[in-house]
């Protein structure tokens, strides 16, 4: 997967959208609901259904960061499934919040 | 990233939440996108690599802004008060384009080759077409999101240069997605063609804040815009507040609603800030630093730091009201000396920033290095817990006998004397020091002396900063967006 910033990803098994903000060190794969993510613009398979272990969900406008390959992606779409790299699940990141300034 | 996935994803999770407008009868996000969607379609057809924009604050604006964004094509608001010969020279800049044009400004415009010119009304129509848009578009790979022409005080105007990815990464690192309650509503009073007026689009977008824009900023209109919207959020320049200040107390509105101001754009004058405190005590104040560009903010003094440095019983403590506050999380901010050496607190020298948000492009030339960093052209201090002073650009900073010396410190000393209204403080050129301070007042009700002004400035500062000439106007002259214009002041004084 060429998973270089703002290219964007969608869940094969549920309506998870990423974009990546900051690309891995060293080649990655990212998932999402247990199955690697596809391209955006490709359309979804068919057949497939969420893994149980991978269901805990994603939320949009969280950024999501592995430690081990420095990989941050934004969810643009909010879905059950929940975000893996070669099945090691990522976590949000808590974004520190700041007044206003626009 | 794109900025118009911002809108995107605000569409998707919060579609029927009101995005722009009024209360009664404002756009929600899904309305928004959709327009945007039609708008950039209609665009498509009419060609051009660029999107210009000549035209007050409003709901087409951000419409515009996003239906360029899909496009993958850089929008390029244009300054509308600039002379019309100036304003058809940035025009012709921005070749080849479709222009979206207020319908009364239209006839100002000259035919440029490569220039289709379409007026607002006939935009608006486009994107009010019903029905769903099929044309996609998002995955375009251009990434120049937007072109700011600066205000060009110093020979021909520069186009700055604003990627996808600096702007959204600016948006995306110091905005909580949806973060807005659902009775929040900004107002934004800085015209299209500023940074803020840009970032603000975006912020509030991804924030899920309504946008209320003014058309064109008047204290009067302000109030009255911020009482009967029921306002919580806004941004201001510091002329702006001051006015706003008078207005308030001429009509005894209080606006209960308003929960924050920010300010930026500008050094703001301790009393104005001081007076605005204790007028709206109920309102979080923020000053925000930044440049066009960096995308809009690098630095915040937050609501508590306003407070702290009020009730502050130390020097420093008291001093941070005078402070831009800390570097935003996501970036780095060093204090560089003129040999490129990182200085430590409390010396002044050249602000530096680095971070994903900071472009420092021009099209005509990438003024920031390889390794990241941008050299603002701004003075400045870090303290020792790391709060920002800015004190001007360096080439305002005065140079008398060797010695630096910041206009603004001269000019807040000034400002506190009781018969002063507004000052400016600038070096003219002098055969035996280099340079010599001069004072341009502005008086209040009484005019002071000039040797009474002297005294206050030698009693507070040092007799070195001390101001050796001075002259007495009625008002100085600012730009639109409150910059005082330091340069042309400089040069009608040098010829006097």
């Amino acid at each position: 997967m060429d998973l270089k910033p703002g290219s964007r990803w969608k869940s094969a098994v549920c309506d998870v959208e990423v974009v990546v903000v900051r690309p891995p060190k060293t080649p990655a794969t990212l998932e999402c609901g247990g199955y690697q993510m596809i391209p955006h613009a490709e359309a979804k398979p068919e057949g497939k259904e969420i893994a149980a272990d991978f269901a805990d969900g994603s939320a949009a406008g969280k950024r999501y960061a592995d430690e081990e390959t420095g990989m941050e992606v934004l969810c643009t779409k909010a879905g059950q499934g929940t975000l893996t790299i070669g099945g090691r699940p990522i976590g949000a990141k808590e974004a520190k919040k700041l007044p206003a300034s626009d | 990233m794109h900025t118009a996935l911002l809108l995107d994803m605000a569409a998707d999770a919060a579609p029927d939440r009101l995005a722009l407008g009024p209360r009664a009868d404002g756009l929600t996000f899904a309305e928004a996108r959709r327009r945007a969607h039609h708008g950039a379609a209609w665009l498509e057809q009419l060609g051009g690599t660029n999107v210009a924009f000549v035209g007050l604050n409003g709901p087409a604006l951000p419409v515009a802004i996003f239906a360029a964004g899909m496009l993958a094509r850089p929008f390029a608001p244009l300054n509308y008060r600039l002379s019309d010969a100036d304003l058809n020279k940035l025009l012709a800049r921005t070749a080849p384009s479709v222009a979206i044009v207020d319908d009364d400004m239209v006839p100002r415009l000259a035919a440029h080759e490569g220039v289709a010119v379409v007026s607002r009304s006939a935009f608006d129509a486009a994107c009010k077409v019903h029905g769903d848009c099929e044309a996609q578009f998002l995955d375009a790979d251009h990434d120049i999101a937007v072109l700011l022409f600066t205000s060009g005080t110093t020979g021909e105007p520069k186009a700055a240069i604003l990627r996808h990815r600096n702007l959204t990464s600016y948006v995306i690192s110091t905005v909580e997605f949806l973060g807005a309650e659902e009775d929040e509503a900004a107002l934004v009073s800085v015209p299209p063609y500023h940074i803020a007026g840009i970032s603000a689009v975006l912020t509030g977008t991804y924030g899920g804040r309504r946008i209320v824009h003014l058309e064109a900023f008047t204290p009067e209109a302000w109030v009255e815009t911020a009482a009967r919207e029921a306002i919580t959020h806004a941004m201001v320049v510091p002329t702006m507040l001051g006015r706003i200040l008078d207005v308030l107390e001429k009509t005894g509105e209080t606006l209960p609603a308003l929960k924050a101001l920010s300010y930026g754009g500008g050094r703001m004058p301790l009393p104005v800030i001081e007076r605005a405190l204790n007028m709206l005590p109920h309102v979080d104040f923020a000053n925000a630093y930044g440049l066009t560009e960096t995308s809009s903010t690098i630095s915040i003094l937050g609501p508590d730091d306003h407070r702290m440095a009020i009730y502050a019983d130390d020097e420093a403590g008291k001093r941070r009201l005078g402070s831009v506050g800390r570097p935003l999380p996501s970036l780095e901010v060093e204090i560089r000396g003129p040999d490129g050496e990182v200085l430590g607190p409390n010396q002044s020298g050249e602000i530096y920033v680095r971070g994903e948000q900071v472009s420092g492009e021009y099209t005509t030339k990438k003024v920031i290095q390889d390794d990241g960093w941008f050299a603002t052209n701004d003075g400045g201090f870090l303290d020792e817990e790391g709060y920002l002073f800015v004190e001007g650009r360096l080439d305002d900073v005065i140079v008398r006998g060797g010695e630096n010396m910041s206009p603004g410190e001269i000019e807040d000393v000034l400002r506190e004397h009781p018969g002063v209204a507004d000052v400016a403080v600038l070096g003219l050129p002098d055969n035996e020091w280099g340079e010599k301070v001069a004072a341009v007042v502005v008086a209040a009700d009484t005019t002071p002396s000039a040797d009474e002004l002297a005294a206050w400035v030698k009693a507070r500062l040092r007799s070195s900063k001390t101001p050796e000439v001075w002259a007495f106007r009625d008002a100085l002259p600012y730009n639109d967006t409150g910059k005082l214009l330091r340069r042309q002041l400089k040069a009608e004084m040098a010829k006097a």
